[in-house]
C-alpha cells in the first residue's frame, strides 16, 4: 500500500467517478447548449471519414469488449477455454484496436494540419486525442506484451474494478501488474475525469431514443384542447406541455 | 379532423425585381455572426442557375426530402433512423463549406494605415473561417443574372428533362431569359428536417406551424442539413449547433411581418393563415408525383366551413386565427384562385411556401403579320424577328403564347409543377386572364367579347379578376401580411404563475450561445 498505489488506484478512480457524475450532470443542467459532438464535417469531410469511421466503430467495439470483461468475466472465461476461441478473441480485439489508433491518428493528423480546423480546435482537444492515442497505444502493447489479456481481465482486472464499484476496493491483484498495464489502467480514470471537460460528452447523448420516437414532431405551448374552453378551472400548477 | 393553423407565404415571382433586400434584412438581423456568415436563411437565386447551395435542386447528391418506396411508405431519401445512425459518424450526403461558398472580408484597414509606398494599396480579401488571405472563387450569388457565363445556367438541375434543343433554344441570345425565386424555409407540413433530427431537437410549433431548432438540445449530428431538400438547415461550425429561418417568429409574436417580407421592395411576398387537416398530412405525402400538388392544396381547409370551424375552436385554434385564416391573402392566391403553386412538391415535405409562377418574360407572341408599318418599330438590335413578325400583345391568339412562352413551361413545370406542365399552364393562363382583362378595362384596346372568352376559359369572373389584380398590384401592408395574434401572454400564464415570477427578470434563465468544449 504504497502512497502511488493508493492515489492511482484508489483515490483516481473515485475522483475520476465523483468528476464524471457531478461534472456532466451540471453540465447538462447549466450549460446546454455547449452540450455537442461540435462536428468539424462541415468545413472537411474527406479526411474526417479515413478517421472518424474506423475510430468511432473501433472504440465501441474495444468499449464493449472492455465493459463485457467486466461485467460477465465468467463468459470470457468459458469462451477462452478453447485456444482456437482466445485466439479468435484476441486477434480481432487487436485488429480493432489497430484499427481504432489508425483512425485516431488520422484524426489527429487533420486536426493539426487543416487551417480551418485550427479555428475550430481548443487545448482540450489536442489534450484528449493525445491521451487517448496513448492509451489506445498501451492497450495493444498489453495485448501484445502480456498475453493473454481477455484471460487475466477477468480474473485480476475484473474484481479489482468490481471492487471500486462495491466501494471496498481492494488493490493487492492490480499492485502486482507490471508497470505498462497499470499506467493503461491509470490513463483510463484519467480520461474518465476530463470526460465533462470535452466533446466526449456526446457519447452520453447518443440518440437512441430516435428509434423509437416517431418521426414527426410538434410542440405546442399548452393543452391545446384546454387552453380555451370554458370548463377549464385555473391552476397554481403548471400544465404538462409536451 | 385534426385542424391546425399555420403561417404560410405567398411569393409572387413576377413582382420580384432580384434585389435581395430580404436577404440582407434577413442576415443583418439573425446571421451576422461567427459561424453563420455563409448562412443566407433567406436568398434570392436566378434561374435557371445552380443556386445556393451549388445544384441544391440535386437530390442525387443531396439526397433530401422524401421519396416513395412501393405504394403506400415514404421515407427519407438520405437520413432517418437507420441510415441517420448509422452515417452518424460521417454523413456522405452533408454539403460542406465549399458547396456554399467560403465567406470572406476585405482588410479595409490597409487602405488607410498601409505604409507609404511605389503603390496604391489594396484590400485583400480575407476568409472569415481562417482569416488568412483567399482567392475568392465563388459566393452567394455567384451566378446571379446569369452572370459570367451560361455554364452555371446550363448546370441547372430543372433542365433535365428538357431536350437538349429546348435547353439550346433557352440560352441563344435573343431568346435568354431569366427570374428571381427568392427561397426560405418552408415551414413544411411534412419536414424532412424535423423527421431526421436524432436528436429530436427540431420541431414543429403546433400554434402556427413554425418549424424551429431546438438550440440546447441540438447535437451537432447534421442530419437535418441532408434531410431538408431545400438546403434551408445550417450547420454552424463556430457553435456546433444547427440553425434555421425561424420566420422572425419573434417578429410574428409581437404582431409584425417577418424581416424579410417587411423589406421586400417588390411586395412581393403575402403571409397568412391556413387551417390545414393534420389527420390527413402522411397521406398526402404519400400519393404518386402527379397527385401531390393537389393532395397537399387538399389539406388546406376552407376556413368558412362550418365544421373546420367548430373543429378548430375544438382543438383550441383562437377565433382570431380563425378570423386571420378567413381574410389570408394566402388562403385566396393558393385555394381561392389558384395561381400560386408549392415549390418542388415532389420533395413530399409539403411545403407552406406557395409561388405564383412568373409569366416571363413579359407575355407576348411573336404574330405573322403583313403589317410591315410595325416591323420598322422593332429596335434595330433584335433582328432575330423578320419583318413579317410583330411584337404582339393583343392578337386573338393571347392565350396560345403561354404554350409558346420564350422560357420552356416544362422548365417551370420542373420547379412548381412536379413536371406536371398542365399545372402550370392553368396557371399561366389565369394570369393572363386577368391581364387580358385589366387591359380591356384600362387600356380598352381589347374587345369586351376576347376578355370574356378568356376569362371564362379559365373559370373567372370580371369580379375575381379584380380582386386578384387589387391583392396583385395594389395591395397595401395589412392586406398582404395577416397576421393572427400570438396569443403568447396565454402561454406564459399556462407556463408561469405571474404572480410568482412578480418582480424577477424574466422567465428561466438565459445561456450565452458560446461554442462547447
Amino acid at each position: 500500500m504504497t502512497p502511488f498505489n493508493v492515489i492511482f488506484f484508489i483515490a483516481l478512480p473515485y475522483a475520476a467517478l465523483l468528476m464524471f457524475f457531478v461534472g456532466t450532470i451540471y453540465r447538462y443542467k447549466a450549460t446546454k447548449f455547449k452540450f455537442s459532438s461540435l462536428s468539424s464535417q462541415f468545413l472537411e469531410t474527406r479526411k474526417l471519414y479515413w478517421g472518424s469511421v474506423p475510430f468511432h466503430w473501433g472504440i465501441l467495439f474495444l468499449f464493449f469488449g472492455h465493459l463485457i470483461a467486466f461485467l460477465f468475466p465468467s463468459s470470457i472465461l468459458a469462451w477462452n477455454q478453447q485456444p482456437v476461441r482466445l485466439i479468435i478473441l484476441e486477434v480481432s480485439a487487436f485488429v480493432g484496436g489497430v484499427v481504432t489508433l489508425l483512425g485516431l491518428i488520422n484524426l489527429f493528423y487533420r486536426r493539426l494540419t487543416d487551417a480551418r480546423l485550427r479555428k475550430v480546435t481548443s487545448l482540450i482537444d489536442i489534450l484528449l486525442e493525445a491521451l487517448l492515442i496513448t492509451e489506445i497505444f498501451l492497450g495493444l502493447w498489453v495485448a501484445f506484451g502480456y498475453r493473454w489479456g481477455s484471460s487475466w481481465f477477468a480474473t485480476v482486472l475484473s474484481p479489482y474494478l468490481k471492487s471500486i464499484f462495491t466501494f471496498s476496493p481492494n488493490i493487492d491483484a492490480v499492485v502486482m501488474l507490471p508497470f505498462i498495464i497499470q499506467l493503461h489502467i491509470i490513463l483510463a480514470f484519467v480520461i474518465f475525469l476530463i470526460i465533462p471537460f470535452t466533446r466526449l460528452v456526446h457519447v452520453l447523448v447518443y440518440p437512441l431514443s430516435y428509434l423509437w420516437r416517431p418521426y414527426q414532431k410538434v410542440i405546442w405551448n399548452w393543452d391545446r384542447k384546454q387552453i380555451r374552453s370554458t370548463q377549464t378551472k385555473w391552476t397554481i400548477h403548471k400544465p404538462r406541455n409536451n | 379532423m385534426d385542424v391546425r393553423s399555420q403561417i404560410a407565404m405567398v411569393f409572387h415571382l413576377d413582382k420580384c425585381i432580384g434585389c435581395h433586400t430580404c436577404s440582407i434584412a434577413c442576415k443583418n438581423i439573425w446571421t451576422d455572426r461567427k459561424g453563420a456568415e455563409y448562412m443566407w436563411w433567406n436568398n434570392v437565386e436566378t434561374k435557371p442557375g445552380t443556386g445556393y447551395p451549388t445544384k441544391w435542386e440535386d437530390q442525387d447528391i443531396y439526397k433530401g426530402g422524401w421519396k416513395k418506396n412501393g405504394k403506400e411508405k415514404i421515407s427519407l431519401r438520405g437520413s432517418g433512423k437507420y441510415k441517420g445512425l448509422l452515417n452518424i459518424f460521417h454523413n456522405p450526403h452533408l454539403p460542406v463549406l465549399d458547396d456554399y461558398y467560403e465567406p470572406w472580408t476585405y482588410k479595409y484597414l490597409d487602405l488607410i494605415e498601409s505604409p507609404a509606398g511605389d503603390d496604391q494599396p489594396t484590400a485583400r480579401p480575407v476568409s472569415l473561417v481562417t482569416g488568412k488571405p483567399l482567392d475568392i472563387k465563388s459566393g452567394p450569388n455567384w451566378d446571379d443574372d446569369l452572370s459570367g457565363t451560361p455554364e452555371y445556367a446550363r448546370r441547372d438541375p430543372n433542365l433535365e428533362n428538357l431536350s437538349k434543343a429546348e435547353q439550346e433554344a433557352m440560352f441563344q441570345l435573343e431568346k435568354m431569359a431569366m427570374f428571381y425565386l427568392p427561397r426560405i424555409c418552408n415551414h413544411c407540413l411534412n419536414p424532412a428536417c424535423v423527421a431526421s433530427c436524432p436528436s429530436g431537437a427540431i420541431y414543429k410549433r403546433g400554434e402556427d406551424g413554425v418549424v424551429l431548432i431546438n438550440q440546447k438540445v441540438c447535437r451537432a449530428w447534421r442530419m437535418c442539413v441532408t434531410a431538408c431538400p431545400y438546403k434551408k438547415s445550417y450547420y454552424n461550425w463556430n457553435t456546433g449547433k444547427s440553425e434555421k429561418c425561424i420566420l422572425c417568429y419573434p417578429r410574428l409574436e409581437a404582431g409584425h411581418a417577418p424581416a424579410c417580407m417587411h423589406s421586400c421592395v417588390g411586395r412581393i411576398r403575402y403571409l397568412g393563415v391556413l387551417l390545414y387537416d393534420a389527420d390527413k398530412i402522411e397521406e398526402a405525402a404519400s400519393v404518386s408525383d402527379e397527385e401531390l400538388i393537389d393532395s397537399q392544396l387538399d389539406l388546406i381547409l376552407d376556413p368558412f366551413d362550418e365544421e373546420v370551424i367548430r373543429n378548430a375552436k375544438e382543438n383550441g385554434v383562437a377565433d382570431s386565427t380563425i378570423k386571420a385564416a378567413q381574410t389570408s391573402p394566402v388562403y385566396k392566391f393558393v385555394k381561392e384562385w389558384g395561381l400560386a403553386l408549392p415549390l418542388h412538391a415532389e420533395y413530399r415535405t409539403l411545403p407552406m411556401l406557395f409561388y405564383v409562377p412568373p409569366m416571363l418574360p413579359v407575355m407576348a407572341s411573336l404574330s405573322t403579320t403583313d403589317d410591315s408599318g410595325q416591323a420598322v418599330k422593332l429596335d434595330p438590335i433584335a433582328k432575330f424577328w423578320d419583318k413579317n413578325h410583330r411584337y404582339d400583345t393583343t392578337s386573338k391568339t393571347i392565350m396560345q403564347t403561354v404554350e409558346q412562352a420564350r422560357f420552356p413551361v416544362k422548365y417551370m413545370a420542373n420547379l412548381f409543377g412536379t413536371g406536371n406542365e398542365e399545372k402550370l399552364i392553368e396557371v399561366l393562363k389565369k394570369q393572363l386572364a386577368v391581364r387580358v382583362h385589366r387591359r380591356h378595362v384600362t387600356v380598352g384596346d381589347v374587345d369586351a367579347g376576347l376578355t370574356n372568352d378568356t376569362l371564362n376559359e379559365v373559370k373567372l369572373t370580371a369580379e375575381i379578376a379584380d380582386d386578384i389584380y387589387r391583392l396583385t398590384s395594389l395591395a397595401k401592408f395589412d392586406d398582404r401580411f395577416n397576421i393572427p395574434p400570438a396569443h403568447r401572454e396565454q402561454a406564459i400564464e399556462m407556463l408561469e404563475n405571474a404572480g410568482d415570477t412578480k418582480g424577477s427578470t424574466g422567465f428561466g434563465f438565459k445561456e450565452t450561445p458560446q461554442r462547447g468544449l
